[in-house]
């Protein structure tokens, strides 16, 4: 399952349209894009392909296709036996109007899956002021999701539709000129959902003496409602020796108790025109909501039960780095110029109150005292992208 | 509660819109050639970009605020 991924689509076209000033359109481009991700016993490969065209200088149609192939599993759905194969389409169009320094975009996103259906809508305006030293950018979307599980196998599936989820984002970003060699940026996002919120794949588990495991698991129980709020500062700074400097921290609350701290440092630094090298270091750290545990005292001990891992405990570190290499600088045919982008990231996730029940049990481990879970996952980007 | 303080940071930003042509800028048109440096956008590749918060979001419980406002390179 692939939640919230059109609403994330969505939130991209607010990356297009920071990607320039507001008073100039994009470039019109091309893109061609692979990926692969593999950890915590997921695979999951997608392909992309992005056309972007300007039709005059204040208007433009963006169109984009990705396809997600998912094999595998994560660990907490291992747990209960079953094993995902699934597939995602998703198909985004979107179109941009500039007037004088005010940029309008609307997007539509649909995102199908064998379990799992979402169409979101997305508004934003960018307005340029203060002798364009400051960006005001203002967004809207909302989502409607038709919630399924598969009971069935890959081949022959077997879907049954438990409910419909729907949310609206609301997005304030305000970006700055402060000096010749600084940038800073501020954004806020509040994301309210309402609906069938939980992911029918993973259980909870709850102590019982009756079974050998010593525990059992049973459906979890989440609330229909939530409400979050996050807030990101980040800054850039041009460094003397042609190279660029980025710190971000983003704050995370929500009405489930979540909160989270994220810190990111990059630096970019290009060769020669050429060539230009990206490193990142992330660091993130969550507290769990507050209807998670790892291991309930007995069966419906609360109203509100999850051991989504994703609502655990956690900390996870990433390391990545990229390549970006120019070509065809004279430019070809309808060509402008060219780009060739590798990207690596090695993430390290730990978590801190959720368990490994897969690898471990009785008799060597008692329920509750199994080893903490942690995996590592490789994240894989290539992309080929062509201005005209 | 939230929708009120976002309702209210909303009309600060209309307030913004509309009273800031009078401000000259600090950072003057033609000083502003290092921050139109490809190397100094937010964001050289939103499709990328787009995918790591995915790759994020679905094993993470915070969400939201990873784009962003406009520009501000006023470079052109």
């Amino acid at each position: 399952m692939h939640r919230r991924l059109a609403q994330r689509a969505a939130l991209a076209l607010l990356l297009l349209v920071r990607a320039t000033s507001a008073d100039v359109l994009p470039d019109d481009r091309a893109d061609l894009f692979y990926s692969k991700y593999s950890g915590g016993g997921m695979d999951i490969t997608g392909e992309s392909v992005l056309v972007r065209k300007k039709f005059t200088e204040n208007f433009a149609v963006e169109g984009s296709y990705f396809v997600d192939k998912v094999s595998g599993a994560s660990v907490d759905v291992l747990s209960n036996a079953s094993v995902i194969k699934d597939e995602r389409k998703q198909k985004t169009a979107t179109v941009q109007y500039l007037n004088d320094k005010t940029t309008y975009s609307l997007s539509y996103i649909n995102s199908t899956e064998r379990d799992y259906i979402s169409n979101t809508t997305h508004f934003s305006l960018s307005q340029s002021m203060f002798g364009d030293l400051t960006t005001l950018t203002l967004g809207w979307g909302h989502t409607t999701d038709t919630v399924g599980e598969n009971n069935g196998t890959a081949l022959a599936p077997n879907v049954a539709w438990l409910g419909h989820a729907e949310d609206s984002s609301y997005q304030l970003g305000l970006s700055q000129i402060l000096t010749k060699n600084l940038i800073a940026d501020l954004n806020l996002e509040v994301i309210t959902d309402d609906g069938y919120l939980a992911n029918p794949y993973r259980s909870i588990r709850y102590l019982d003496p009756t079974n050998a495991k010593g525990y059992s698991l049973a459906s979890q129980v989440y609330p229909d409602t939530r409400t979050s709020t996050a807030l990101q500062g980040q800054a850039k700074y041009y460094l003397p020796w042609r190279a660029a400097v980025t710190g971000s921290y983003r704050y995370f609350h929500d009405t489930w108790g979540i909160t989270g701290d994220t810190y990111e440092l990059d630096y970019t630094h290009p060769l020669a025109n050429i060539w230009i090298l990206e490193g990142r270091l992330r660091y993130y750290k969550q507290g769990h909501a507050t209807f998670y545990s790892d291991l309930f005292p007995y069966a419906d001990s609360q109203n509100f039960m999850a051991r989504d891992q994703d609502l655990a405990s956690a900390e996870n570190t990433t390391i990545g780095a990229k390549v970006t290499y120019a070509f065809l600088p004279d430019g070809w045919k309808m060509f402008k110029r060219g780009t060739a982008t590798l990207d690596i990231s090695r993430i390290s996730f730990h978590y801190l109150d959720f368990t490994d029940i897969r690898d471990f049990g009785l008799p060597e481990y008692q329920p509750g005292d199994e080893p903490l879970y942690h995996f590592n996952a490789t994240v894989f980007q290539l992309y080929f992208s062509m201005f005209y | 509660m939230i929708m009120n303080r976002l309702r209210s940071a909303m009309i600060v930003g209309v307030v913004l819109l509309a009273s800031g042509c009078g401000i000259q800028p600090w950072v003057k048109p033609y000083e502003r050639d290092r921050l139109a440096d490809p190397i100094m956008a937010w964001d050289r590749d939103a499709l990328s970009s787009a995918y790591l918060d995915h790759v994020r979001e679905a094993r993470e419980g915070s969400r939201g605020a990873t784009g962003g406002a406009g520009g501000g390179c006023g470079c052109n």
